[in-house]
């Protein structure tokens, strides 16, 4: 099989799927061209992710590891989400196969920039170096 | 349910193909090569199939070459038609952008050789045309290679015409046939074909077999060097068991090719139809012109891995050209060819019918896909823009 048990788990009965009205935060990464796109919401009580939604386009591993990085950040202080990283993601997965590892930065930046887009909505002075510069990703080119 | 939709990519066996074959395993396991009884009736073995091949293509048995498949006849065809040209100087070849890889591949090794490549522009519906053919020969044109109909979007080439052109300009033509031997008619002589590849395993033969004819008087260059057989054309000890079950196959599919074609046509357009009916979806290829099985639409806002997926977790198999199934970060070169843009080539869905397939079947592939489309377009951002208007459509 291509991918994992877990892996299959989560595309087929993903986490936290879904919209916040009025999000704190809203973070999205990758275009319709490369065929993932993923989007988080984040609703924030308290520096606490109270609640976490995502919406993806894109393949079963890319489902798969939105559902899974929205788990582990579901009502964790935001430093600890900051902290979450793409193999911490591909590892709570079972592993991700080497061609489908891209999905898991997706999701780990998708996080970040929705914690970035709190940030900036609030005026909350931040890090610059905890957050990925869109020119990171070199999937698309 | 369980239901096999993926008969482009491969074929189940037939019954009377694997009884062909049982006995060249179990009793006439002789090297054809060796003089003695069982090595001989494995040689009579192969020439008659040989013969079976040749009889429904229309050619002469010598002009059958077994090889492992159809890529290896596309990389034979091909390249033997190369070295044939540079001998005389002539170092151009015209193919179509949409062509199988086994083909482009090839060419593409032909170019850091110094060969010129001109892919033809395949137009939206999935054609080319023999006008396009030729206004592209040129004095140095040493080969034309046109599939004879597309493995994803099925639509098939007006070979016939395109094979005139070719014969008119004395330049050899090549046809990738893969998908079309022993679903369509083929006659070799009276469509002007020079060189042909077909495969077993696309019309219910076993996997690893194929064969390319090439016309009397085209001198092949090895691609495998070895012994005698095959006429010195190709060494190694040949796959009896194949190339007999190969021929069964196709002797098979050749009788049944109407009545197949007849019921798997109505089966097609009851699938169309339906399809046809999610919003923003649309068919890929022409709607007619096309093999009798073939069904192939992208639908906006979705990807189609995950399609794929949750399709098989319905029982379903089928296949996508979406990036994340093709291995690479492009989709399918066939999509973007006649003009599919990245975003909805990626939610692609290639369905592709046999025989087997019931009327039943394919209300249930219907109901099933409208299901998945739907579900995976509620969880994609992508479908919630399009909705709210913040992206256009690109399928109206
Ligand atoms: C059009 C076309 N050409 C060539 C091939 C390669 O055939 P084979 O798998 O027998 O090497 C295929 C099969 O995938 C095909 O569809």
């Amino acid at each position: 099989m291509l991918y994992s048990e877990k892996v299959m788990d989560h595309f087929k009965n993903p986490r936290n799927v879904g919209v916040i009205e009025n999000a704190d935060g809203i973070g999205e990464v990758g275009n319709a061209k490369c065929g993932d796109i993923m989007r988080i919401y984040l609703k924030i009580d308290n520096e606490i992710i109270s609640d976490v939604k995502f919406e993806t386009f894109g393949c079963g591993s890319a489902i798969a590891s939105s559902s899974m990085a929205t788990e582990m950040i579901k009502g964790k202080p935001l430093k600890d989400a900051l902290e979450l990283t793409n193999k911490a993601v591909a590892e709570a997965l079972d592993g991700l196969p080497a061609h489908k590892m891209h999905c898991s930065v997706l999701a780990e930046e998708a996080i970040k920039n929705a914690i970035l887009d709190y940030y900036k909505k609030n005026g909350i002075p931040y890090d610059h170096s905890q957050f990925p510069d869109c020119d990171s990703c070199q999937h698309c080119n | 349910m369980k239901i096999y939709a993926d008969n482009a990519a491969t074929t189940k066996m037939s019954r009377r193909a694997i009884d062909a074959m049982i006995p060249y395993m179990e009793k006439v396991y002789g090297n054809p090569s060796s003089l003695y009884t069982i090595g001989q009736e494995a040689a009579e073995a192969l020439e008659s199939a040989r013969q079976t091949m040749a009889e429904h293509l229309h050619c002469m048995p010598r002009e059958i070459l077994f090889t492992s498949g159809g890529s290896e006849a596309d990389n034979q065809a091909i390249l033997s038609a190369a070295r044939l040209g540079e001998k005389k100087g002539k170092k151009h070849i015209i193919s179509t952008a949409f062509e199988h890889h086994a083909v482009l591949h090839t060419l593409n090794r032909l170019e850091k050789e110094g060969f010129e490549v001109t892919l033809l522009d395949v137009h939206e519906n999935g054609l080319v045309t023999p006008q396009q053919v030729k206004e592209a020969i040129r004095p140095d044109t040493c080969l034309v290679t046109v599939m004879y109909a597309n493995n994803e979007i099925g639509t098939i080439q007006p070979i016939g015409e395109i094979g005139s052109v070719c014969r008119e300009a004395g330049v050899l033509f090549h046809t990738d046939a893969v998908q079309a031997a022993g679903h369509l008619p083929i006659d070799v002589q009276a469509q002007n074909i020079d060189m042909l590849s077909l495969s077993a395993h696309k019309f219910h033969g076993p996997k690893g077999v194929g064969a390319l004819y090439a016309k009397q008087g085209i001198r092949l260059t090895n691609l495998i060097e070895g012994g005698a057989q095959e006429r010195g054309r190709r060494g190694g000890t040949e796959n009896v068991p194949g190339i007999v079950g190969m021929a069964a196959a196709f002797a098979e599919s050749c009788a049944n090719m109407e009545e197949t074609a007849k019921k798997l046509t109505a089966l097609r357009d009851q699938l169309i139809e339906g399809l046809s009916k999610i919003p923003h979806s649309i068919l890929n290829g022409d709607r007619t012109k096309r093999l009798p099985g073939n069904v192939n639409f992208c639908f906006e806002g979705i990807e189609g891995e995950s399609l794929l997926l949750l399709l098989d977790d319905a029982g379903i198999s089928a296949s996508s050209g979406s990036a994340c199934t093709s291995g690479s970060l492009d989709p399918s070169h066939v999509l973007l060819a006649i003009g599919r843009i990245h975003d909805i080539a990626h939610g692609s869905l290639r369905l592709s019918l046999s025989e087997e397939n019931t009327e039943e079947e394919i209300a249930y592939i219907i109901q099933t896909t409208g299901e998945v489309v739907d579900y995976l377009r509620k969880m994609s951002p992508v479908w919630r823009d399009l909705q709210e208007g913040k992206r256009s459509y690109v399928i109206q």
